[in-house]
């Protein structure tokens, strides 16, 4: 073991908890905006309690992602220097227009949004929640775009005298493919995550308290939540796939990493199982679909996606000898446990509005734990996406111009990430365990009496308690 | 003016803009069992900052993107040196920033306990370390030709960063006072502004004999002008405290955060980060910066979207303006 083996690691996982949080953040801003929309439009009751209910739950996870999020910005200096130093005249532009862009206007209308029920005109206070939703998604395109360039650097030169990637084309960085499909690819995976936890806090309470006033308000949250679910799977599946023909084109490896695919097919077979030998040069035991693989990869059932061991010769002979492939196991099992994680929520959100339909109660214990897993399942297809999706990047930080072992810091030693990567698995697994229990509580408690809401408009009486305070 | 020394000055600008601003929200969090004598007090106390601190961090983050982006080597070379004290100043603030969130979210009083110590060593720590972290830029630190870091923790941890953390904790407690002066009504009002009176002259002690000790390490006419004023500031202020006008002792203490900070700049100008080895080590505005063209799309977008940002971040101040008391604090 030494500081780069570290180093990644805490990449890693850092990164996968950020991942936790960012995904609800961005469905559930939007989602608790649209709530609070229609309270607006139509001055339901229902609406109002829907809105501060799930955006409580919104602030608790909210403050996770914002926290963690501090950590994603030092670590690229922190641990991975030379990998700054390298790219900084690229990377760092997206992250700072990320933070003056579109962090600032997340921070501050959030700020509005928590404090401002009382003191704020309806209209602005409705504006604060679709400013934030706005910034933090805003937010998510630029990150993306600095990680696209990583998967698929476009718009840059090396200096020749300073071995450095210099900018050449911006326009080109934020238009780069990649990037253009992995946002909206992220943002569906994102309300597939948000319409999870709408649905099935609504559903617990649907089942639990039927005889509950508010149960109105939580079939309709159900049926939302399903609804976001099944228009964000849908979206996940179609901006996948031209993810997917992108990826066969820009990271072929990537490709056939994903697949278990050692030598070169045309047409291509998609597996569904593949085991590999144990030095992962081969494949012993395999099940397939037929063209299915050059249809996904190429768009054309017969078209020829390229195999491990004959891109491994390739990058050999155009990169120098070594190893240019990534763990297969890993990017094997980590693609189809993103598909399948995020399928099986689908198809729960489906079976869910199946139990309510024309106004029917659901009863069944098994709806419910299925329900209940609903959150969970497309939390881990997010997470196993990234590792897919990193860990297929394998061996380059940026693809074709660094090595992942040429980026790591050298001025740090061993002994400081370990205590870095200690501290941050300690202290980030202590506020898990008490962030879940938090949002259990809060969402056991379900929605909020509001018939003492506070007129809106400004008063003169100084002394009368505020809404939402800390 | 080049474009090199335009992003130099965003970046001081950028920092100067962090520490006024997150220098009084760490100041409310270290005051927390000092001036909230019951849990509703330090509810106010923490409800003061409550709307706006978060925005106040981001400012924090811009400036380490804006780093990144403008100057790669100074990021890279800075953020691998001081690993150990920024790795000390992210588990403080993931502690602190979690802390406001969650700290009303259950009424146990063990959980807020907790929660107010997390608060408390969350501000506390950044605040020092903040000031050690800018003490050794200014002094210089050990690069290498290839503007490594090449010494170890100790060698960040010299009587002069110890001063200036001494210095940037004793600032921002005067300022986190004054702020809660200005901000809350009746009973904590009255205690936070005898307090300030106490800490502005501890502080102004130690910010005058920090910013001489600066001068004397390197120093410019610009440097030794703008040290003048943050100590003049900073007397204003205390004169103003003295007799209660909280607006008028928030500046004071606001412009001498700002403008001691801006002398740290100046003194260190054109080097960002000075190597006390080899002069080859030292990072310069020059050899640190971007390409002219990064620096030039980042300049665009500063200039479209910074009098955005102030702007809406300064309404939200006044949307906020209203004092707070106990009476604003709902029973549950």
């Amino acid at each position: 073991m030494d500081a780069l083996d570290v180093a990644r690691w805490q990449f890693g996982v850092t990164t996968v908890y950020h991942f936790l949080f960012v995904p609800l953040t961005i469905g559930l801003s939007v989602l608790v905006a649209i709530l609070q929309t229609l309270w607006h439009r139509t001055g339901n009751e229902r609406y109002l309690k829907l809105t501060k209910f799930y955006g409580k739950l919104f602030l608790i996870n909210f403050a996770m992602g914002v926290v963690t999020g501090i950590v994603q910005e030092f670590q690229f200096g922190m641990n991975w220097s030379d990998y700054s130093r390298f790219v900084g005249d690229i990377f760092g532009a997206p992250l700072a227009i990320e933070a003056l862009v579109a962090f600032f206007l997340e921070s501050t209308f959030i700020g509005l949004w928590i404090f401002g029920w009382d003191r704020l005109p309806k209209r602005a206070h409705l504006a604060s929640i679709w400013a934030a939703a706005i910034g933090t998604n805003l937010s998510a395109y630029f990150i993306l775009a600095a990680n696209s360039f990583m998967q698929n650097p476009v718009g840059y030169r090396v200096n020749p005298d300073t071995g450095r990637a210099e900018l050449t084309d911006f326009v080109a960085v934020l238009t780069n493919k990649v990037a253009l499909i992995t946002f909206p690819h992220t943002l569906a995976g994102s309300f597939l995550v948000a319409g999870s936890l709408v649905a099935a806090v609504g559903l617990w309470h649907v089942i639990r308290h039927r005889d509950s006033a508010d149960t109105g308000a939580y079939r309709f949250a159900t049926k939302f939540g399903s609804w976001v679910v099944l228009v964000a799977s849908a979206a996940v599946l179609f901006t996948g796939d031209i993810q997917g023909k992108i990826m066969t084109d820009v990271q072929p490896m990537k490709m056939a990493a994903a697949e278990g695919l050692y030598t070169t097919e045309s047409p291509a077979s998609f597996s569904v199982l593949t085991v590999g030998s144990l030095d992962g040069s081969r494949e012993v035991f395999a099940i397939k679909i037929p063209y299915l693989l050059s249809y996904l990869g190429t768009g054309d059932p017969n078209g020829t996606v390229h195999g491990i061991n004959d891109l491994q010769a390739q990058y050999a002979t155009q990169y120098g000898a070594g190893s240019y492939t990534p763990i297969i196991p890993v990017t094997y099992w980590s693609f189809r446990f993103m598909i399948a994680f995020g399928m099986a929520a689908a198809a729960i959100a489906l079976l869910v509005l199946w139990s309510q339909r024309k106004g029917r109660t659901p009863t069944s214990k098994w709806l419910l734990r299925a329900g209940l897993a609903m959150p969970v399942l497309p939390l881990l297809a997010n997470s196993f996406g990234w590792i897919f999706t990193e860990m297929g990047r394998q061996p380059w930080i940026v693809f074709g111009e660094m090595l992942t072992r040429n980026g790591v810091s050298r001025s740090v030693s061993l002994a400081e990430v370990l205590t870095s990567f200690t501290a941050f698995t300690l202290i980030y697994a202590t506020l898990a365990v008490i962030e879940v229990k938090l949002l259990l509580r809060y969402a056991r408690a379900g929605v909020p009496d509001v018939s003492e809401t506070p007129p809106s408009d400004d008063t003169d009486d100084a002394d009368r308690p505020l809404a939402f305070a800390y | 003016m080049d474009l090199t020394t335009i992003w130099f000055l965003l970046i001081a600008v950028l920092f100067t803009g962090y520490f006024i601003l997150e220098g009084f929200d760490f100041g409310v969090g270290m005051l927390l069992p000092v001036l909230g004598r019951d849990d509703r007090e330090r509810r106010v106390l923490i409800n003061t900052i409550g709307p706006v601190w978060d925005g106040n961090e981001v400012w924090l983050i811009t400036a380490g993107g804006a780093m990144f982006a403008a100057f790669p080597e100074w990021y890279a070379t800075l953020f691998s040196g001081f690993y150990l004290p920024l790795l000390l100043i992210l588990l403080a603030l993931i502690a602190r920033g979690v802390a406001f969130e969650y700290r009303h979210k259950r009424p146990e009083v063990s959980w807020k306990r907790r929660w107010d110590a997390a608060i408390v060593i969350g501000s506390l720590l950044p605040a020092f370390l903040w000031g050690v972290a800018f003490a050794n830029i200014l002094r210089g630190v050990p690069l290498d030709a290839e503007h490594e870091y090449v010494g170890g923790l100790f060698d960040l941890l010299h009587p002069y960063a110890l001063l200036g953390g001494a210095t940037t904790l004793a600032l921002f407690l005067t300022h986190g006072a004054v702020f809660i002066a200005l901000k809350t009504a009746g009973d904590i009002r009255e205690r936070a502004g005898a307090l300030a009176v106490r800490l502005c002259v501890g502080a102004a002690v130690l910010a005058v004999g920090f910013l001489a000790w600066t001068l004397s390490i390197r120093s410019s006419t610009a440097a030794v002008v703008l040290a003048v004023g943050a100590a003049l500031a900073l007397l204003g202020g205390l004169a103003a405290a003295r007799v209660r006008r909280e607006g008028w002792a928030f500046t004071g203490t606001a412009v001498a955060i700002g403008l001691a900070v801006a002398t740290l700049f100046a003194a260190l100008f054109p080097n960002v980060l000075p190597s006390t080895l080899d002069a080859a080590g030292t990072l310069t505005a020059t050899n640190a910066a971007s390409t002219p063209y990064t620096l030039k799309i980042m300049t665009w977008v500063a200039v479209i979207f910074t009098p955005v940002v102030l702007a809406y971040q300064g309404w939200t101040y006044w949307v906020f303006r209203k004092r707070i008391g106990v009476a604003n604090i709902p029973q549950h």
